[in-house]
């Protein structure tokens, strides 16, 4: 325990002595505020006209179809933040020598995976903070329902808490931070539009494809309904990255 | 090999990579408070077995165990108790000195309680407090190095094992590393590798010298340059016509190369004879020289620097 706790301390500086850190966050914000203010605009502007036009509809639910809108945008930025932060947890070791450090103390190797994935996890954590700034403007002005709110983000952790365990797997796999990027985007990207390859797809196949599609399982949290099955998808995704990390991490005694 | 006391015993240990053996049954036994120097040209295999012995990798064949612990099957324990300072110093470019090596010792097991000054201690030692606040990243290449050594040193390990210690030092800081490893020794067990001969006769106990991965020699350095003493190289001052001396000199079985060291002038010149590896010829040549008539005036035997032990022992075959 108390070497995961000094791998994750390590792990944290350094994300904040690096400019990746501040770059992710930036991008991130300056993203998630972008939509969050188009999203809010189209809808007030929307529910004006239908109201300047009196056709008599029920007044729309203007909190929960922004907030749908703003954590969909989340997971798709999140997509192509979390190479950035995985890239280089085990790649930047191999390349400046320190694994050879860090496999000769007395850490284990379980520990070092821990103690790097709980940084990112953090990390993670701290963006996904930040952004709650953003949508809190939603209760300064209305009464939102809070709990597709609390389900989004709970389904942002889970889905970032996958994410991030493969990347890290991608991570040890090379000593190029470059390399472990872009092979996680790629991954990241068949992940995501594996859906579009189900319309040729039948029976069991499709099934698969649609099951293994990591974004769709965030439909439901957004929506505010916690599905045991989504939850279990994404824990078993963070489960097996994290397996092949440690499986890939033991193989690189015998390879180096 | 040994009765099995030794700190560092290791047995017939292997390692191929890729159908190359890089280190081919290599044994040898180190005791406790020993400074053994591994000494060998690039390549011939002294990283890859420090780096078996500090379970960085595992052998393909034989044993290794390190105060007594094997490396493959206990892994940690043994882990516990090394200092490691590879190659290229494994540093943290973005930290400071400080937290750097308070980094290392939490993650080596030191209590904290004993932490700051251990860091403290080995930073004296290797002298670079003055830095302490300084971002390695930006440090000189001397810096750099005694860091590393000082990260080895953290949590007072039983043995030490410094890949080129001295690598990118200058020479004054040259001498106070090997002040300090030779300080440490007693306390701790020492294996170093170099290819820095001198470095070798100046700090080291016993001296094992490995080449394509076998090895060729393990003695004392003392006994490594005694063993061959006055054998390989001889000088002989005679006085007569120089080509028909070097020529009778050639003539000899067992005699390599001939050497004139300076001019003719007509009085006696001074000859450097070197003849096959472990063989006397001083008997022999003193005997051909007198009996062609020539005026022996001296004929000595010449200690080989263990630099001459080394190139004649890795260029044998």
């Amino acid at each position: 325990m108390k070497n995961i706790l000094a791998i994750w301390q390590r792990e944290m500086k350094s994300y904040f002595v690096s400019p990746i850190a501040y770059v992710v966050l930036t991008v991130f914000l300056f993203i998630a505020g972008m939509f969050f203010y188009g999203a809010l605009s189209y809808v007030v502007q929307s529910t004006m006209m239908q109201a300047a036009y009196g056709q008599g509809a029920p007044p729309a639910d203007v909190p929960g179809i922004v907030s749908r809108q703003f954590f969909g945008t989340l997971s798709v930025v999140l997509l192509f933040m979390i190479p950035m932060l995985t890239m280089g947890l085990f790649a930047e070791e191999k390349k400046r020598g320190t694994i050879e450090l860090l496999l000769t103390t007395p850490v284990g190797n379980f520990q070092a995976m821990m103690g790097k994935y709980l940084a990112s996890l953090t990390f993670l954590l701290l963006m996904l903070l930040a952004s709650g700034v953003t949508i809190s403007a939603l209760f300064v002005y209305g009464q939102p329902d809070w709990k597709p709110i609390l389900g989004g983000y709970l389904g942002l952790i889970l889905y970032g808490a996958a994410l991030l365990a493969f990347g890290l797997f991608i991570s040890t796999l090379t000593e190029n931070q470059i390399v472990a990027c872009v092979i996680m985007f790629g991954i990241i990207l068949v992940l995501w539009l594996i859906s579009l390859l189900t319309a040729g797809a039948q029976g069991m196949l499709r099934d698969v494809l649609n099951y293994l599609s990591v974004i769709d399982h965030l439909d439901d949290f957004i929506k505010g309904v916690i599905d045991t099955t989504n939850v279990t998808f994404y824990l078993t995704f963070a489960f097996f990255g994290l397996f092949l990390t440690y499986r890939s991490l033991e193989s690189l005694r015998w390879k180096s | 090999m040994s009765g099995g006391s030794g700190v560092i015993e290791v047995d017939h240990l292997t390692k191929v990579f890729s159908g190359r053996k890089a280190v081919d049954e290599i044994s040898f036994t180190v005791q406790k408070g020993e400074i053994l120097g591994f000494l060998g040209p690039n390549g011939a295999g002294k990283t890859t077995t420090m780096r078996i012995l500090t379970c960085y990798m595992p052998a393909t064949a034989g044993t290794a165990r390190v105060a007594g612990y094997d490396v493959f099957e206990e892994s940690i324990e043994v882990r516990r108790r090394i200092g490691y300072m590879p190659e290229s110093p494994p540093l943290y470019p973005e930290m400071t000195v400080d937290s750097y090596l308070h980094f290392v010792a939490k993650i080596k097991g030191a209590p904290s309680a004993q932490r700051k000054s251990m860091v403290d201690d080995v930073m004296e030692k290797c002298a670079v407090s003055d830095v302490r606040n300084r971002i390695i990243g930006k440090l000189s290449k001397g810096y750099k190095q005694r860091v590393g050594l000082a990260q080895s040193l953290l949590n007072n390990p039983e043995v030490l094992i410094l890949d080129e210690p001295t690598i990118g030092l200058d020479p004054k800081q040259i001498f106070e590393v090997r002040s300090l490893i030779k300080a440490l020794a007693g306390d701790h067990t020492v294996i170093l590798s170099t290819h820095i001969l001198p470095e070798v006769s100046m700090t080291c106990n016993r001296v094992v010298i490995i080449n394509n991965g076998k090895v060729v020699a393990m003695d004392t350095p003392t006994g490594l340059t005694n063993q061959m003493k006055g054998a390989e190289k001889i000088a002989l001052s005679v006085d007569g016509p120089m080509s028909a001396v070097v020529d009778k000199l050639k003539s000899v079985q067992g005699v390599i190369s001939v050497k004139v060291e300076g001019e003719e002038n007509g009085g006696p010149t001074n000859y450097t004879v070197e003849c096959n590896l472990r063989t006397d010829l001083r008997r022999v040549l003193a005997q051909e020289i007198v009996s062609q008539g020539w005026g022996l005036l001296e004929l000595r035997g010449v200690s080989m620097s263990l630099e001459d032990v080394f190139i004649n022992l890795v260029t044998q075959e």
